[in-house]
C-alpha cells in the first residue's frame, strides 16, 4: 500500500501540475507537484521500513493468447531500494527546480514533467514483468525527450533530443526483440516465472545467424543492448552529452541519478537469467570496462561543466556494468545508489554555478569563484572526492569493490576490466580536479558584467544540495555492510540472484598492491591536475599542442559523431530523398501513369462529373449494380 | 432472428442513409443548409452511435460465430441472401466507423460549397462502410465494398485541394482495378460452392490450385485497399488532396476495408494459400514499414507525412495478420483500431491548421508549440501514439505484432519491428517542424490555440487511445473468440493430424 502511493503520488503531483494550473493557478500547481512529491517520498521510506512484500497486482494489462502481463508493483528488496532512492532524489530535485526554474516562463510545465518522470521511473522500478519495465523505460525516455528538448526554440535542444531518443530507441528496440524471444521461451513474461524456469531452459537453443546458440544468451544480448541504449554505453552512448541542453536539474536527475542508472538496474534485474548467458556477461564487462575508460579519456578535455560531469555518468555507469559482468550484482547496486547521490550533487553544484555565472557554462570562462560561492564549493567538493573516491566518502567503497570484484574473477575480461577501470581511476580524477580547480580556483576569466552579477543560489537551492551532500559522503559507510559486506545476500534475499562462482565471494583474494592501485592512480590524478592548472597553468596548453593528434581525438570525442553523421544519418537522409522522388514517384508510379490515357480522359470527365448532382451518380452506381447482377444470372 | 428480435444492424446501416435523404430535401440559401445539414448528420451519426454501443454492451463475448445475424431471402434465384451480423472481429471496425464519422463531420465545418451534397455524401459512406463490415454475405460485402468508393470519390474529387481530380480518379482507378479481380473470385466462388454466405464460404475446402488465384484475385483487391506495398501509390495522393473530414475517414476507416478483407476472406478460407503467400506477405510487410519509413522521412508537407506514416502501419498490419499466430492476428486488429483513432487524431490536428488559413508545408511551420500549447500537447500525444509508446494503444499492437512474428521468424519480428526507430524518426521531424524551434513565418504568432469545437474531436480520440493503451483487455477480449477459431481452423487445415493431436490433449 505504502508501495502504491509512493508511485502513484508524483503522477497525481504532474497531472495537477501540467493540466490543472489555468484552474489553481501558478504557484498552487508548483506546490501541488512538490507535495505530491513530498508525499511519495515519505511513503517510499515507509515502504522501505515495512520491507519485502508480495507484488501487489492491480490489473491485467491485456491477455492474449498467452501474453498476459499486468499492472502490478514488485516489492522486493531490489525495488524497494530503488523506489526510495529514485522518490527521494527526486524530491530533493523538485525543490530545488522551484529555486532553479524560478525565472522560467512556465515553469509548471517543468514540474509536470520531472512529476511525470518520477512515476514512470517508479514503475519501472516496482515492474514484476517485463513488458511493465518496458512501459517504464519508454516512458523515462519520453519525458527525457520533453525535457532536453524544454527549451523548444533552442535548435540545439531539438537537434540532442531528436538524437537522444533515436539512439534510445536503438536499444529499445533490440529490448523489445529480447521481451519478445523471452516470451516465446517462457510462455510469460512474469519475472518470477522467467527466473523459476531460466535453469531449465539453459540448454535449449535457437537458430539465428544459421547456427544454433543458446537461447538464453540471445535474450541476454538483446535485453543488454537496451541496457546500452538507456545507460549510455559505448556505440550507444552519443545522444548523452548532448542531452546536456536541457536544464540542470534535470541532468541531475534523468541524466544521472535515475533514468541512466535503469540499464544497469534491469541487468540487475534480470540476474538470474543473466548468470546462465557467460558469453553476455563477458559483453558485459567487455562494454562496460570500455565504456569506463573512453569516457573519462573524453572528459578530461571537455570545456563544458556540464558535459564534463556527462561524460563522468557515462564512465561511471561503465562501472556499474563492469561489477554486473562478473556477476557483482550488489556491487554494481552499490554504486549505482552512491553514484546516484553524489552525481546528483554534482550536478546541482554545477546548476547553481552555472546560475550564479549568468547561465556561462564555458569552466574557461569561470574561475575564482571559491570565495564568491562558498557553499556551493563546499558542496563541489564533497561530491567530486566522491566522485574521485577517496575514502571515507561513498565512491570509494564501491568504485574500489568494483574493480576488486574485476580483478577477482580471474578471467581474462575482469583483469581487462580493472585494468580499465583503474586507468579511468586516474583519468576520473584528473578531469574532477581540473574541472573543480578551473571554475572555484585562481582568478576569474569571466566578463566583467557577469563577475557583477555572481551570487550564492537562494536557501531553496542550496538546502537539497546540503542533503545530498550528507548521503555523497556518508552512503558509503553507511550501506556497505548491507549492500556488499557479509549479510549482502540475507539483505538482498532472492531479489539478486549472485551465482555461486561469481566474483562477490572472492572480493578479498586480491593481493593488497592491487587493492591500493586505484586509490594511488586516483591520487596521482589529482597531483597531475594541480601541476596542470595551479603550479604550471600554461603546461595544459603547451601539451595540446604538442600533443595535437590526441587532443584533437579527445576533443572530438574519439570522431563518433562524425562517423555516425558520415555513415547513418546523411545516408539517411539521401536514402530517404531518393526512395521517393525515386523510388515512389517513378518506379512504383510508373506503372498506372503508363496508363496516362485513361487517367486524363477519366479526369476529362470527372471535371464534368463535378457540376452534376447526386442523382447522377446514384445512377452511375445503379448501373454498377445491374451490370453486376446480370453478369450473376448469365453465368448461372 | 438474432438475441434482440430486432435488425439492429440493419437499422444501424440504414439510418445515416435516411439522414442523407432528409439532408437532399432540404431547401434554402446555401449558409442555412450547411448549417442544418451538418446538424443534421451529426445528430444521425451520433444516434446510429449509441446504437452502436448498445449492440457492444448486448455483445456475448464468448462466441467465435455471427452475433445479431439478420437472414432474408434476397436474390433467390441465385441463391444469394440479405445476411447481417457481427462477431469479435467486425464489432469493433464497426464502432470505429460509429466512433469517427461524427468526428469527421465535426472536422467539417471548412465546407462551405454544396454542404448539402457534402454531407448526404458523408452519411452514404457510413452507411456503406457500416454494411460493408456488417454483410455476412459476400455479394452484400461485395456491394458496399464497391459501393463505399462512390461517396470517397466525390469527397475527394469535389471537396479536395488543387490536385483533387488527380487523385480521386488515381484513387477510383485504382481501387476498381483491383476489386474486379475480386469480383472473378466472388463469381468463381459461388459458382463452385453454390453459395455466398460468409460462414459457409470460410469453412469450405477449397483445391490448393484455386486458393492459390483466389488468392492473388484477393491479394489485388484488398492489398490495394489496404495500400500494400507497391500497391500503396494512390493513398498519398488521395490523403494528400481529400478535405480533413474525408481524410479522416480514408485514413481511419477505409484503410481498414483491405485488412479486414484478409483477414474475413484471405486467412479463413485460403489456408494453404496464405500459407504459401507468408514469405510473401512478410516480405511486402517488411518493405513497407523500412521504404515507407523512408519515403516519409522525405516528405515536406504534414499531411503527405502522415499518409506515409499511415502506409508504414499497414506494413505492421499485414505481418501480424500472416503470423497465423494469436497474438500476430490480434495485434493487427488492434493495430487497425489504434491506428484509425491515432491517425484520426493526426489529421485532425492537420486541420486544425488548415482551418486557421495555414498551409500544411512543414518548412512555413514551426513554434506552435508557444501560442497553441493545448494543440501541441494534442499533436505530440498522438504522435507519440502514432509511434508506438507504451500507454498508448500504438504500443499493444506493435508489441504483440512483434512477439507473433518472433514466434515465426526473428528477423520478421526485428525487421518488422524497425518501425520503432524509423517511426520515431519522421515523427519527430514532424513535430518539431510544426511545433518548435522559432516561428517560420510571423503571422503564426497570431494562431489561435484550439476552440470548444475542437477540444470535441480531439478530446474523445485521445480518452480512447489512452483506454485502448492502458487496459486494452476490453477490446482483446471480444477478440480471443474468433481468432482463436480461426488460428485452430488453420492450422487444423494445414496439417490435419496435428490439429487432431491438439484437441485430443485438451
Amino acid at each position: 500500500m505504502f508501495t502504491l502511493i509512493a508511485v502513484f503520488a508524483p503522477l497525481v503531483g504532474a497531472i495537477l501540475a501540467g493540466i490543472a494550473r489555468p484552474f489553481i493557478g501558478r504557484a498552487a500547481s508548483l506546490g501541488a507537484s512538490v507535495a505530491f512529491m513530498l508525499v511519495s517520498a515519505l511513503f517510499a521510506i515507509l515502504a522501505y521500513r515495512a520491507g519485502v512484500q508480495a507484488p501487489l497486482h492491480l490489473a491485467t494489462w491485456f491477455h492474449v493468447g498467452g501474453f498476459t502481463p499486468d499492472w502490478s508493483l514488485r516489492q522486493d528488496q531490489l525495488s524497494l531500494v530503488m523506489v526510495l532512492m529514485v522518490s527521494v532524489v527526486s524530491m530533493l530535485i523538485h525543490i530545488y527546480s522551484v529555486g532553479y526554474m524560478a525565472h522560467d516562463k512556465t515553469p509548471q510545465r517543468f514540474m509536470s514533467y520531472i512529476s511525470l518522470f518520477t512515476f514512470a521511473m517508479l514503475m519501472l522500478v516496482t515492474a514484476n514483468n517485463l513488458l511493465q519495465l518496458f512501459f517504464g523505460w519508454e516512458g523515462v525516455g519520453l519525458v527525457s525527450y520533453l525535457l532536453i528538448n524544454y527549451w523548444y526554440d533552442r535548435k540545439a535542444a531539438n537537434d540532442a533530443a531528436i538524437k537522444a531518443f533515436i539512439v534510445n530507441r536503438v536499444g529499445d528496440l533490440a529490448f523489445a526483440v529480447g521481451i519478445a524471444l523471452v516470451y516465446f521461451t517462457f510462455q510469460s513474461t512474469q519475472f518470477d516465472v522467467i527466473f523459476a524456469g531460466a535453469a531449465a531452459h539453459a540448454g535449449q537453443h535457437y537458430t539465428l545467424f544459421g547456427t544454433s546458440l543458446p537461447v538464453l544468451e540471445i535474450i541476454a544480448f538483446l535485453l543488454f543492448i537496451g541496457a546500452m541504449g538507456k545507460s549510455a554505453q559505448i556505440v550507444l552512448h552519443t545522444w548523452l552529452a548532448d542531452a546536456m541542453e536541457g536544464p540542470t536539474p534535470i541532468s541531475a536527475l534523468i541524466h544521472a541519478a535515475t533514468m541512466v542508472a535503469a540499464g544497469v538496474f534491469m541487468i540487475v534485474r534480470m540476474s538470474p537469467l543473466i548468470n546462465l548467458a557467460p558469453e553476455a556477461m563477458s559483453f558485459i564487462t567487455f562494454i562496460g570496462a570500455t565504456t569506463a575508460f573512453f569516457a573519462a579519456t573524453i572528459g578530461c578535455v571537455q570545456n563544458d561543466i556540464k558535459r564534463v560531469i556527462a561524460y563522468s555518468t557515462c564512465s561511471q555507469l561503465g562501472y556499474m556494468f563492469l561489477a554486473a559482468g562478473v556477476g557483482a550484482y550488489p556491487v554494481a547496486m552499490f554504486h549505482l545508489i552512491n553514484h546516484a547521490l553524489f552525481k546528483a550533487l554534482l550536478f546541482l553544484s554545477a546548476g547553481s554555478v552555472i546560475h550564479a555565472m549568468s547561465d556561462e557554462q564555458d569552466i574557461r570562462l569561470m574561475g575564482g569563484l571559491a570565495g564568491k560561492l562558498p557553499f556551493t564549493c563546499a558542496m563541489m567538493l564533497i561530491g567530486s572526492l566522491a566522485l574521485i573516491a577517496i575514502p571515507p566518502f561513498s565512491g570509494y567503497y564501491s568504485k574500489d569493490a568494483i574493480l576488486d570484484a574485476a580483478l577477482a574473477a580471474h578471467t581474462g575480461m575482469g583483469t581487462y576490466g580493472w585494468v580499465c577501470g583503474t586507468a579511468a581511476a586516474g583519468l576520473t580524477a584528473f578531469y574532477t580536479s581540473r574541472l573543480f580547480f578551473l571554475v572555484f580556483t585562481g582568478k576569474s576569466r569571466a566578463p566583467k558584467h557577469v563577475q557583477d552579477h555572481v551570487h550564492e543560489s537562494p536557501a531553496v537551492m542550496l538546502v537539497p544540495l546540503l542533503f545530498l551532500a550528507i548521503g555523497a559522503f556518508g552512503s558509503g559507510i553507511a550501506l556497505k555492510p548491507d549492500f556488499i559486506g557479509a549479510n549482502f545476500q540475507s539483505f538482498w534475499g532472492s531479489s539478486i540472484a549472485v551465482a555461486a562462482n561469481s566474483a562477490m565471494f572472492h572480493m578479498e583474494d586480491i593481493s593488497s598492491l592491487a587493492k591500493m592501485a586505484p586509490l594511488l592512480v586516483g591520487i596521482f590524478g589529482i597531483l597531475v591536475a594541480v601541476l596542470f592548472y595551479l603550479l604550471v597553468p600554461s603546461l595544459p596548453g603547451r601539451l595540446s599542442q604538442s600533443l595535437s593528434p590526441v587532443y584533437k581525438f579527445l576533443l572530438h570525442k574519439w570522431y563518433f559523431d562524425e562517423l555516425y553523421d558520415a555513415l547513418l544519418v546523411r545516408p539517411s537522409l539521401k536514402l530517404a530523398k531518393f526512395v521517393w522522388r525515386v523510388g515512389d514517384e517513378q518506379v512504383i508510379d510508373g506503372v498506372p501513369k503508363g496508363l496516362a490515357a485513361i487517367t486524363s480522359d477519366a479526369s476529362a470527365q470527372a471535371v464534368k462529373l463535378q457540376t452534376g448532382s447526386i442523382a447522377l451518380y446514384a445512377f452511375v452506381m445503379l448501373i454498377g449494380l445491374l451490370v453486376f447482377v446480370s453478369l450473376f444470372i448469365w453465368v448461372k | 432472428m438474432n438475441q434482440l428480435g430486432f435488425p439492429i444492424l440493419s437499422l444501424i446501416t440504414y439510418l445515416p442513409l435516411l439522414g442523407a435523404f432528409i439532408i437532399a430535401t432540404l431547401s434554402g440559401d446555401e449558409a442555412k443548409i450547411a448549417c442544418r445539414a451538418r446538424a443534421i448528420a451529426l445528430g444521425f451519426s451520433v444516434l446510429v452511435l449509441v446504437l452502436g454501443v448498445y449492440v457492444w454492451t448486448q455483445f456475448n463475448t464468448g462466441i467465435a460465430g455471427y452475433q445479431f445475424v439478420e437472414a432474408m431471402p434476397w436474390l433467390s434465384g441465385i441463391n444469394v441472401e440479405y445476411r447481417m451480423g457481427v462477431d469479435g472481429i467486425s464489432l469493433f471496425l464497426i464502432l470505429l466507423t460509429l466512433v469517427l464519422t461524427p468526428i469527421a463531420i465535426l472536422s467539417s465545418n471548412g465546407i462551405k460549397t454544396r454542404a448539402r451534397s457534402f454531407f448526404a455524401a458523408m452519411l452514404l459512406l457510413e452507411t456503406m462502410t457500416i454494411g460493408m463490415f456488417a454483410a455476412t454475405d459476400f455479394v452484400l460485402f461485395y456491394i458496399f465494398f464497391e459501393a463505399v468508393l462512390l461517396p470517397m470519390y466525390l469527397i475527394i474529387g469535389v471537396w479536395g485541394g488543387e490536385r483533387r481530380i488527380y487523385a480521386a480518379v488515381k484513387f477510383f482507378v485504382f481501387t476498381l482495378a483491383g476489386s474486379l479481380f475480386m469480383l472473378l473470385a466472388l463469381v468463381w466462388i459461388w459458382r463452385h460452392l453454390g453459395t455466398t454466405n460468409i460462414a459457409v464460404i470460410t469453412h469450405a475446402a477449397i483445391p490448393a490450385h484455386a486458393q492459390m488465384w483466389l488468392f492473388l484475385a484477393f491479394l489485388a483487391a484488398f492489398g490495394v485497399k489496404a495500400a500494400v506495398w507497391p500497391l500503396h501509390t494512390w493513398l498519398p495522393d488521395a490523403y494528400g488532396e481529400a478535405p480533413v473530414p474525408g481524410t479522416i475517414m480514408l485514413a481511419a476507416v477505409l484503410s481498414k476495408m483491405g485488412a479486414y478483407g484478409f483477414l474475413r476472406f484471405a486467412l479463413p478460407m485460403l489456408p494453404n494459400a496464405s500459407y504459401a503467400a507468408e514469405p510473401l506477405m512478410f516480405t511486402l510487410g517488411v518493405v513497407a514499414v523500412i521504404y515507407i519509413s523512408y519515403v516519409a522521412l522525405a516528405q515536406t508537407d504534414m499531411k503527405r507525412m502522415i499518409a506515409y506514416s499511415s502506409v508504414a502501419h499497414m506494413g505492421v498490419i499485414i505481418i501480424g495478420l500472416f503470423t497465423f499466430t494469436v497474438e500476430g492476428i490480434e495485434g493487427a486488429l488492434f493495430q487497425m483500431l489504434s491506428h484509425g483513432l491515432v491517425i484520426a487524431g493526426l489529421f485532425i490536428c492537420a486541420g486544425i491548421l488548415t482551418a486557421r488559413g495555414q498551409g500544411l508545408t512543414l518548412k512555413n511551420l514551426g513554434g506552435l508549440a508557444s501560442n497553441m500549447p493545448v494543440f501541441a500537447a494534442a499533436l505530440m500525444f498522438f504522435t507519440l501514439a502514432n509511434m508506438g509508446l507504451p500507454g498508448t494503444s500504438g504500443f499493444i499492437g506493435e508489441i504483440l505484432v512483434i512477439v507473433g512474428a518472433l514466434k515465426v521468424n526473428f528477423w520478421v519480428s526485428l525487421l518488422g519491428g524497425a518501425g520503432m526507430v524509423l517511426g520515431v524518426t519522421y515523427s519527430l521531424v514532424l513535430v518539431r517542424a510544426v511545433l518548435f524551434e522559432k516561428y517560420a513565418r510571423p503571422e503564426l504568432a497570431g494562431l489561435k490555440d484550439l476552440t470548444g469545437r475542437e477540444y470535441a474531436m480531439l478530446l474523445p480520440l485521445a480518452v480512447l487511445v489512452m483506454w485502448l493503451g492502458v487496459y486494452p483487455s476490453s477490446f482483446t477480449h471480444a477478440f480471443d473468440a474468433p481468432i482463436n477459431a480461426l488460428v485452430q481452423a488453420h492450422s487444423a487445415a494445414l496439417n490435419p493430424h496435428m490439429a487432431l493431436a491438439m484437441v485430443t490433449a485438451k
